[in-house]
């Protein structure tokens, strides 16, 4: 039954979607999307004929900064019509923030999927059905690999590089199906450009593409380059939690979890194959891996056994639940208050160390977006400098170190818009800190051992907590 | 950096001073006056013979394409430098190319002979990026080329080159439909392909192409699943995807028997409301289904498909976790789905868009579903599996109002009698938030909660109510739509929140909250009989003003108050439906003219006016407040049209089960067992490094903890039959040798006896010392020393037939004429037939040819068309004794299949000691290998004495190419680089044909592939016998029969591609003879002629 009514909701081509043309009609663009025009030119009657899917994952690419400008398109089939992204631009205009805006977006003839980093949309313009999460997952990667290119991923940057930008999009996706997205095999391509290859580029007339065509493709560790030679080898592992919490206006914790990665920046000759263990592996609620871990190891012994990707990754990402109890090393101390008569509101907070395993808490920053009627704030720190930016309503306290002996506090008052009524909701606070040496889950590195080459590197470990998404409710 | 200057001169026109790039070419700096000029300059720098100016050009051509700016008309300047030899302009072109060339297809044309050059280029990548470009340009006219280029490269020796070809299958189909069986017959090759760079590529070629036929995929179903594990992130997805449609239609439903269970308990408790959402189908067919149900058993299949896509929730890509999520739970037993909740979760800290996605999915699965019913009981989910995660789903103010909205949606579907406490304190934390979209949304989430949970409706209504008296209007509105909607339910209690809503009238302005108001007075107005006059007394006053929503209201108010109020409201009526009749809205008119007609008797007296009480006032089913996400499951989860809630175009119906499965024999894969190992074998090869301890996974422990799994296990178990027989035809070989050696020491017929005995010592003890030894994790030592003996005792332990095999092979080797018995006594140990029971005779003979080979020589008589002769290399020298500080290393090419992997050419390497201390730990160290080539390490030698000698075989895969390996041979004190350049004969192994084959595989491998040369013969050379020898000597080819006697034919296949080589040496009796070689590898072809002539001809 309601099958059939979805079958009968399903919008042709165009039809069922004329009220959202006619509102697109924004920019005075054609609107046939002439790629498709193209694409669908010598293939008309067999169109009909067989219903075909014209398909591909990822027809086109489109890079849009914050201000709406398209400074980048690529194209892996047909070209298809930037006034596509006219829908794309009513959708941001409709958000009010940038990360409002839908990630999928459809229009009469294609999907617009985008993901919005580093203040650029990255759009994907698709056509036919395909898991949004493969195309969202892909323009991830994307970013990512610009950014281990050229360390920052800005349209500056982008736009500056355009040519390696486009080589390596271009060998990232053929025919709108991902190729090549490991990094190792992409630098292996082609090269990320330094500063001291431009210029004996520009001297000798050379060029990024690597002149060795990889084998990376085809070697039996994809994620690993071979023939890679350092002259000091060395391991470093960063086991680094993040604690998300909400903490309730009272101080009692509503929800606690814990976030955990290994971050690993592995230099070592040939092929080594390494083992690492955990003292407490039960710890570990939840997994995820890189590819190079051999699952099912870690499945009968929770032992994690590898042969890393050269380089920095991401080896592990675990989850400590919910249901375990989080030792929580902060508390804040609170009292925002406004008054419905006066323009004065009062506003005191305090940060105090709680469960910190004896280790000092670092790098504390206080942020809160306060309400609308907030005018300004006169605040005095004990230690720390403050900003409150009247525009955005946006006060941001960098508080430093903690001491345990002097306790941190902001106190001052806010002044309101005169006679407005006083806002609903406290304003939440969000805090970061940093505690070095410590995973507050307790999560110990057991040993690291290495098989398959002779030598012996250099290993390291370090432990870090963070805050996560920590926010407490006022 | 290099594309800077081609902003610069976009920006400002003009070039600063300081850029290098200028710096050469001093006549550009002028030319940026204008676009037109530019051109031309671009023109003039792909004019040049300068790489360096042609590569600048490229450059900033690109990056105008980059910017959508139109380059088409350079087109005539860049395709010339299609043939480029620098390799970054090449790329730049194809760039261009695949952008322009279907706007100008006709010079696109010029392009097309160096792709297809490309496609025969000896190097894999350049093959494969000429097939990529070829298939991209989309130029219809080319389509037989691109159809043959792809047919090629399906069965190109390169998985890459392969993987290339299915990429550029959906491409053709997409330009040319009608090539639709041609590429299927290519994709049904391909899907046959072991190599897990191929598969995602593949199957993703199938769903584009051919999704329909589903029958490509029996034969392929229990690889792919097996596959999986390997297959890199985006095949994985494509892959899942697929094979969740494909056991949609394949497999009986698993819940099939719980969700009738359901049905007949649900139906008692619900009643006739039940029976009437379901159609009277559906419930015949279950009750005829009932009676007949046979228990319900899982096929192994089904489960094999699930056990090994669960690991894959532990993926860091997003979209393959979303994609096992989905598969679970479309189709996973109702207890296994649980699973997937933890995964899903944490995919919440990802992206905000992915965890919009994910949201999107999870609010679907946490969906109540009270009503069990309907044709899909599959989608009867686990109510509690995202129970435990409910704080997951807390709202931060950080999160972006979309994100916030769904959390909340999932939230109330959490929501539950036990839970609903903590999920409304968190609500009310919501209400107080500044994002008003998002306290709206949490307004209607109460409300939500109030219909589906009994319990707390009051409290959420007084929650609600107190929200009327907000400040800010777009709660009150929501409150006001929400509260409408909930005294509906028990309208009798509420005359009081009536009242006050009517007193909101006055303030609120939102028409829809203004609206509901409106109803609820007129359609409870015996509850307040005094304020609703009024009520409309105000609304008539303000009638033009309001919005037609509102106005349609105040009708519908006045018509029921004056059907049960008629004397007060009399006129008020007539005045607001007067209003109406001259509206601007249609429906408005139509609406007063319509409502005039019912409740005002006119002079026909009409039988409608009667009832207008009945239709005006007839008592309303409450609403039911439902997810937006209620009907999303009618699409597969996590897909495009799951997320938009619309057909997206494209997407492929999930099939409903199977009433009856359709017959799983299907999937029973029919290939001889013995390919079925040596594909094991080359992927264990391959993969073992780095897999091994999955690999050992799949066999044992599957089996055990799998239940009525016949058909897995026997799988299984052929696998651990053929990895420890593999094995221990490795070790066996290992006996080999060594009584070879013993043989060589003593050539007498004691070596036999000797050699015997020793086997039997060995025997003997294995077991003895290994029975922890086969239980221990094969991963472990899988680095180096897969200590031989272990294996062996495996294969005493499991298999009986090799026993009786060895006693029956005996007499075989008698029968042969000893002259040395040792290798006769060798090809017991040396031939696994154990394993492959169905091996071909080729395959028996080629080993059997390669080991009577030592014997063969000299009394050639005996078959010689089968025989191939000893090596025509010899024993060359590898390391010699004075660098090698006393250790010398020989090595001859024996000739012999390397066990390991087919593909291999197997390398004797002879060692010898000739210093006075015995050389310890003996074992090759790492190779540094061109790309293609691998080889198999022979164990370690753990001790050699001074003066004694000994020998190992290792394999190399040369790829067909006669590139050397190289590699370290290491002791424990020294490491030596050695390397292994082989001729190209031994590139190859011997196959039989008949005559007649030969001739119809020659006829094939005509034109490029031939190759042939003139020589005349020497005199010494003339006879039957020594040209036979001199051939099979430089190259291991076998010999053909041939009905002249003047005719010599031998064919071989090359080891790594298994293409055909044919040689053909036809010599007249003068003396001048002509030699031919067809083959498909051309290099090695040319390169064999010149090998066989030389040895022909000194």
């Amino acid at each position: 039954m309601s099958r059939g009514e979805a079958r009968g909701r399903v919008p042709g081509w165009g039809g069922g979607h004329s009220g959202r043309r006619g509102r697109g009609r924004r920019r005075p663009c054609c609107h046939g999307d002439a790629g498709l025009s193209i694409c669908r030119g010598f293939q008309t009657e067999k169109d009909s004929l067989h219903s075909l899917t014209v398909s591909t994952m990822i027809h086109s690419l489109f890079l849009i900064n914050s201000s709406g400008d398209i400074f980048l398109e690529k194209h892996w089939k047909s070209v298809v019509s930037r006034s596509v992204c006219d829908y794309f631009f009513e959708a941001q205009e409709r958000a009010t923030e940038a990360e409002n805006v839908p990630p999928v977006i459809p229009t009469p003839h294609h999907y617009l999927l985008s993901v919005y980093r580093h203040k650029i949309f990255f759009v994907a313009v698709i056509q036919t059905e395909v898991p949004p999460l493969f195309v969202i997952e892909f323009l991830h990667r994307v970013v990512d690999t610009f950014q281990d290119y050229f360390g920052v991923c800005s349209e500056p940057v982008i736009k500056d590089n355009v040519v390696v930008v486009y080589e390596v999009l271009e060998e990232m996706l053929d025919n709108g199906f991902p190729l090549a997205t490991e990094s190792n095999i992409l630098k292996e391509l082609i090269k990320p450009p330094t500063i001291l290859r431009t210029v004996v580029n520009t001297i000798t007339g050379s060029t990024n593409v690597g002149d060795q065509l990889p084998t990376g493709q085809l070697s039996v560790v994809p994620w690993r380059r071979t023939g890679v030679k350092y002259t000091n080898n060395e391991a470093y592992f960063d086991v680094i939690e993040e604690i998300d919490a909400i903490i309730d206006k009272s101080g009692s914790t509503i929800t606690a979890e814990i976030q955990g990665v290994i971050d690993a920046c592995v230099k070592l000759t040939g092929m080594p194959d390494l083992t690492l263990s955990f003292m407490n592996p039960r710890l570990l609620d939840d997994v995820s891996f890189h590819p190079c871990v051999r699952f099912k190891r870690w499945e009968s012994e929770r032992i994690l056994s590898f042969i890393p990707p050269d380089g920095n990754f991401r080896l592990l990402s675990y989850h400590v639940s919910a249901q375990n109890l989080v030792a929580i090393p902060v508390y804040v101390k609170h009292n925002i208050s406004f008054r419905d008569s006066s323009s004065l509101g009062r506003f005191e907070i305090t940060v105090g160390p709680k469960q910190t395993m004896g280790k000092t808490i670092e790098g504390v920053t206080v942020t809160s977006q306060l309400p609308r009627g907030v005018l300004n704030m006169s605040l005095v720190p004990s230690q720390g400098a403050h900003t409150f930016d009247p525009v955005t309503k946006m006060l941001s306290w960098d508080v430093g170190k903690i001491n345990p002996q002097k306790l941190p506090s902001l106190k001052g008052t806010m002044s309101l818009q005169a006679g407005a009524s006083k806002p609903d909701e406290n304003p939440t606070i969000n805090l970061q800190f940093k505690i070095q040496q410590l995973a507050i889950s307790g999560l110990k590195v057991n040993r690291l051992d290495m098989y398959g080459e002779k030598y012996k590197p250099f290993k390291g470990i370090k432990y870090m907590t963070k805050a996560g998404k920590f926010q407490v409710r006022t | 950096m290099s594309a800077a200057p081609a902003y610069n001169e976009d920006k400002g026109g003009s070039a600063g001073p300081g850029e290098p790039e200028y710096g050469h070419d001093p006549a550009s700096g002028g030319i940026f006056s204008s676009d037109y000029k530019r051109h031309d300059d671009l023109k003039a720098m792909l004019d040049t013979n300068k790489d360096s100016l042609k590569l600048e050009a490229m450059k900033r051509i690109v990056a105008m394409i980059a910017r959508g700016k139109n380059a088409s008309d350079l087109f005539p300047a860049v395709v010339k430098n299609v043939a480029c030899k620098n390799i970054e302009v090449k790329k730049l072109v194809y760039v261009y190319l695949v952008r322009y060339a279907e706007e100008q297809q006709d010079l696109a044309l010029l392009s097309i002979s160096t792709f297809q050059r490309g496609l025969k280029d000896p190097n894999q990548l350049i093959r494969a990026s000429a097939l990529r470009v070829l298939s991209s340009i989309r130029v219809p006219i080319i389509v037989p080329i691109m159809m043959l280029a792809i047919k090629e490269a399906a069965s190109d020796m390169s998985p890459y080159v392969r993987k290339t070809a299915a990429h550029a299958i959906p491409k053709l189909y997409s330009l040319d439909s009608d090539q639709k069986d041609q590429l299927i017959e290519v994709i049904e090759k391909l899907l046959a392909d072991k190599t897990t760079l191929v598969a995602g590529s593949v199957v993703m070629a199938f769903e584009e192409v051919c999704p329909e036929r589903i029958d490509l995929i029996h034969k392929n179903y229990r690889k792919l699943c097996n596959l999986l594990i390997d297959v890199e992130e985006w095949g994985q997805v494509v892959i899942i995807s697929m094979l969740t449609r494909y056991a949609r239609t394949q497999f009986l439903s698993p819940t099939q028997n719980e969700s009738l269970l359901e049905e007949n308990s649900e139906k008692a408790f619900y009643g006739s409301e039940e029976d009437e959402a379901k159609g009277p189908g559906s419930e015949e067919a279950a009750s005829t289904a009932l009676p007949t149900r046979k228990p319900y058993v899982m096929d192994p299949d089904h489960r094999l498909l699930l056990r090994n896509t669960k690991p894959l929730l532990q993926s860091r890509s997003a979209a393959v976790v979303m994609a096992v999520a989905q598969l679970y739970f479309h189709l996973a037993p109702k207890a296994e789905v649980g699973v997937i909740a933890k995964a899903l979760v944490r995919l919440l800290r990802s992206h905000s868009e992915v965890q919009y996605v994910v949201l999107q999915n999870v609010a679907t699965m946490s969906i109540k579903r009270r009503v069990s019913t309907g044709p899909r009981p599959a989608l009867v989910v686990q109510q509690g599996m995202f129970e435990p995660y409910l704080k997951s789903f807390y709202i931060r103010s950080t999160d972006p109002t979309q994100i916030k909205i769904l959390k909340l949606e999932v939230l109330t579907n959490l929501a539950n009698e036990t839970n609903i406490p903590t999920v409304l304190r968190e609500f009310q934390t919501y209400i107080r938030s500044m994002d008003k979209d998002f306290v709206a949304a949490t307004i209607q989430a109460i409300g939500r909660c109030a219909t589906n949970i009994g319990r707390v409706r009051d409290t959420c209504l007084n929650g609600l109510v107190q929200l009327l008296s907000n400040r800010d209007e777009l709660v009150v509105a929501e409150s006001v739509v929400v509260i409408k909607k909930l005294l509906q339910m028990q309208p009798a209690q509420h005359g009081e929140i009536i009242k006050h809503l009517a007193k909101l009238t006055d303030n609120i302005q939102v028409p829809m909250a203004r609206a509901s108001i409106l109803w609820l007075i007129g359609e409870y107005c015996e509850h307040v009989p005094r304020i609703a006059p009024d009520v409309l007394r105000k609304m008539a006053k303000s009638f033009t003003a309001e919005e037609d929503i509102v106005k349609l209201q105040v009708i519908n108010l006045a018509a029921k108050l004056y059907l049960t109020n008629s004397k007060q409201t009399k006129l008020l009526t007539q005045y607001v439906l007067s209003l109406a009749k001259y509206d601007q809205n249609y429906d408005i008119r139509d609406r007063a003219r319509f409502t005039r007609q019912l409740i005002v008797p006119s002079e026909q007296g009409g039988a409608l006016s009667r009832h207008a009480k009945k239709l005006f006032l007839a008592p309303k089913p409450a609403p039911v407040l439902e997810s937006s996400f209620k009907d999303r499951d009618h699409f597969q989860l996590g897909s495009l049209s799951h997320l938009l809630n619309a057909k997206a175009t494209g997407y492929q119906e999930l099939p409903d089960w199977p009433e009856e499965a359709p017959d799983p024999s299907v999937r029973n894969v029919e290939v001889p067992e013995w390919t079925k190992c040596s594909n094991r074998e080359k992927r264990k090869e391959k993969e073992k490094p780095f897999y091994s301890d999955s690999e050992g996974e799949s066999g044992p422990t599957e089996s055990a903890d799998s239940d009525p799994e016949s058909e897995s296990e026997s799988e299984s178990k052929s696998s651990s039959e053929s990895g420890s027989g593999e094995s221990s035809s490795e070790s066996d070989n290992e006996d080999q040798e060594e009584d070879e050696e013993k043989g060589r020491s003593s050539e007498s017929e004691q070596s036999e006896e000797e050699g015997k005995k020793k086997k039997m010592k060995k025997r003997k003890k294995v077991p003895e010392g290994q029975e922890g030894g086969s239980s221990s994790d094969e991963g472990s030592d899988s680095s180096s020393s897969s200590s031989e003996s272990e294996m062996t005792s495996e294969t005493e332990e499991e298999q009986v037939e090799p026993a009786s095999w060895r006693k029956k092979t005996p007499p075989s080797s008698k029968s042969a004429p000893a002259a040395k018995e040792v290798s006769l006594l060798d090809l017991e140990d040396f031939t696994p037939p154990s394993v492959q029971p169905v091996s071909p005779p080729t395959v028996v003979s080629t080993s059997l040819a390669a080991d009577l080979e030592g014997l063969t020589l000299t009394d050639s008589p005996l078959v010689p068309s089968l025989l191939s002769p000893v090596s025509g290399a010899g024993r060359q020298e590898l390391l010699h004794r004075v660098a090698g500080e006393g250790l010398a290393v020989d090595y001859t090419f024996s000739r012999q299949p390397f066990s390991g992997d087919p593909h291999m050419v197997s390398v004797h390497i002879h060692f010898s000691n000739s210093s006075d201390t015995p050389i310890k730990g003996l074992h090759v160290g790492t190779p540094k290998l061109p790309p293609g080539i691998s080889i198999q390490e022979f164990p370690e030698i753990e001790s050699l004495a001074p003066g004694e000698s000994t020998t190992v075989v290792m394999g190399i895969n040369f790829c067909d190419s006669t590139q050397a390996a190289n590699f370290q041979l290491c002791t424990q004190t020294r490491q030596f680089y050695v390397s292994i350049q082989p001729p190209v004969g031994e590139l190859m192994a011997p196959v039989f044909l008949s005559e007649n084959e030969f001739k119809k595989e020659q006829a094939k491998l005509t034109g490029m592939n031939e190759i042939t040369e003139k020589l005349t013969l020497p005199d010494t050379c003339r006879s039957d016998h020594i040209v036979v020898q001199k051939v099979t000597a430089t190259a291991n080819l076998g010999r053909v029969p041939c009905g002249t006697s003047d005719e010599y034919r031998f064919a071989g296949r090359t080891l790594t591609s298994g293409s055909l080589v044919l040689l053909t040496l036809d010599a007249r009796p003068t003396g001048a003879a002509q030699l031919t070689v067809n083959s498909e590898k051309m290099v090695i072809g040319t390169m064999l002629v010149k090998d066989v002539v030389q040895a022909l001809t000194q």
